[in-house]
């Protein structure tokens, strides 16, 4: 029955690892959110298996139902014209890599590894653990985290009207919203200017055509 | 009573978060893209979570303190994520780019 936990922990753990550095590496943006996605879905997983009922469920709602739909949505409305084809990583990504390396290989590892963690004894056989669940999380947050809990109400509310007011575009400054026909016509002026101009004289000859087609 | 206290020593679980943490912090450092740079934040956060809860069930598991702490981080995480974009929607709006290069003046 522990060989399965493992082999569950191990396959969670591939899971997350994968789909994080995917979520990094990718080049376009939305498969980027998408395999996030995928990596809180592990995470949840893995709340599950440490028999964290609550804070599994709390992951799948507020971070795959929220958070990702958020970063969808703000991808949605922030495509540059161009698409994907821009280099997606600085310059000098390998010093970016260094240091996340460092502290992985040098830091985290030989701490995590050699520290002696105080566990406490196993709960004697047969006797199911104490492990606080749904309901204490309730009663604690009614009694001794109530001003935590209701700090995190407030700053949720601040958010939310920060969010409003930094998004917000007043109502003169407002453009009108571009059917697509108009979008595509305007991506295709961009590309025609950001192009180098071909020839004046092939230009004038179109233009006459085109004039000429009219009439 | 199968537990993943007995059957996954807890080093694992802190490594798993750790790699976890140094992923999303080189998504955060290497992104051009500031919805990516944000993607990687929301990683490091979840590898915190993972530690938080990962201490809880292997030290204290019939303190409640663990689990309400990563609740908060879920909270706070929920709370920057929704004004992050909302600051890179408005950066967009004013510059039409949301490559962090070149968001570089303090001017609006």
């Amino acid at each position: 029955m522990n060989i399965l936990i493992t082999i569950l922990f191990v396959i969670f753990a591939a899971f997350i690892l994968t789909s994080a550095i995917m979520t990094v590496t990718v080049r376009n943006i939305v498969h980027a959110a998408l395999w996030l996605i995928s990596s809180f879905f592990g995470v949840g997983a893995l709340y599950l298996l440490m028999e964290a009922e609550f804070l599994g469920v709390a992951q799948v709602l507020i971070y795959v139902g929220a958070v990702s739909i958020l970063i969808l949505f703000a991808i949605m409305l922030t495509r540059d014209l161009e698409g994907s084809q821009h280099r997606q990583l600085t310059p000098r990504w390998w010093i970016a890599l260094i240091v996340p390396a460092a502290l992985f290989g040098l830091l985290i590892v030989p701490t995590v590894m050699t520290y002696a963690w105080q566990l406490p004894p196993p709960p004697p056989a047969g006797q199911p653990p104490a492990i606080s669940g749904a309901q204490q999380i309730g009663t604690a947050f009614m009694r001794e985290y109530l001003l935590p809990f209701e700090v995190a109400a407030i700053l949720l509310l601040v958010a939310m009207i920060g969010a409003i007011v930094v998004a917000f575009e007043e109502r003169e400054r407002r453009r009108r919203v571009l059917t697509l026909a108009e979008q595509v016509r305007l991506r295709q002026q961009q590309r025609r200017s950001a192009a180098p101009s071909p020839e004046p004289a092939a230009t004038a000859v179109q233009a006459s055509e085109a004039t000429g087609g009219e009439t | 009573m199968p537990s993943i206290t007995e059957a996954v020593p807890l080093p694992w679980v802190l490594t798993l978060a750790g790699a976890l943490f140094c992923v999303g912090l080189f998504g955060a450092l290497s992104r051009r893209n500031t919805v990516g740079i944000l993607l990687g934040i929301e990683l490091m956060l979840n590898a915190v979570n993972i530690n938080l809860v990962a201490f809880w069930r292997y030290l204290e598991p019939n303190v409640v303190a663990g689990q309400t702490f990563a609740l908060f981080v879920i909270t706070v995480a929920a709370a920057e994520a929704a004004i992050g974009l909302a600051m890179i929607i408005a950066i967009y709006r004013a510059r039409q780019t949301v490559n962090a290069d070149e968001v570089d003046s303090l001017r609006g």
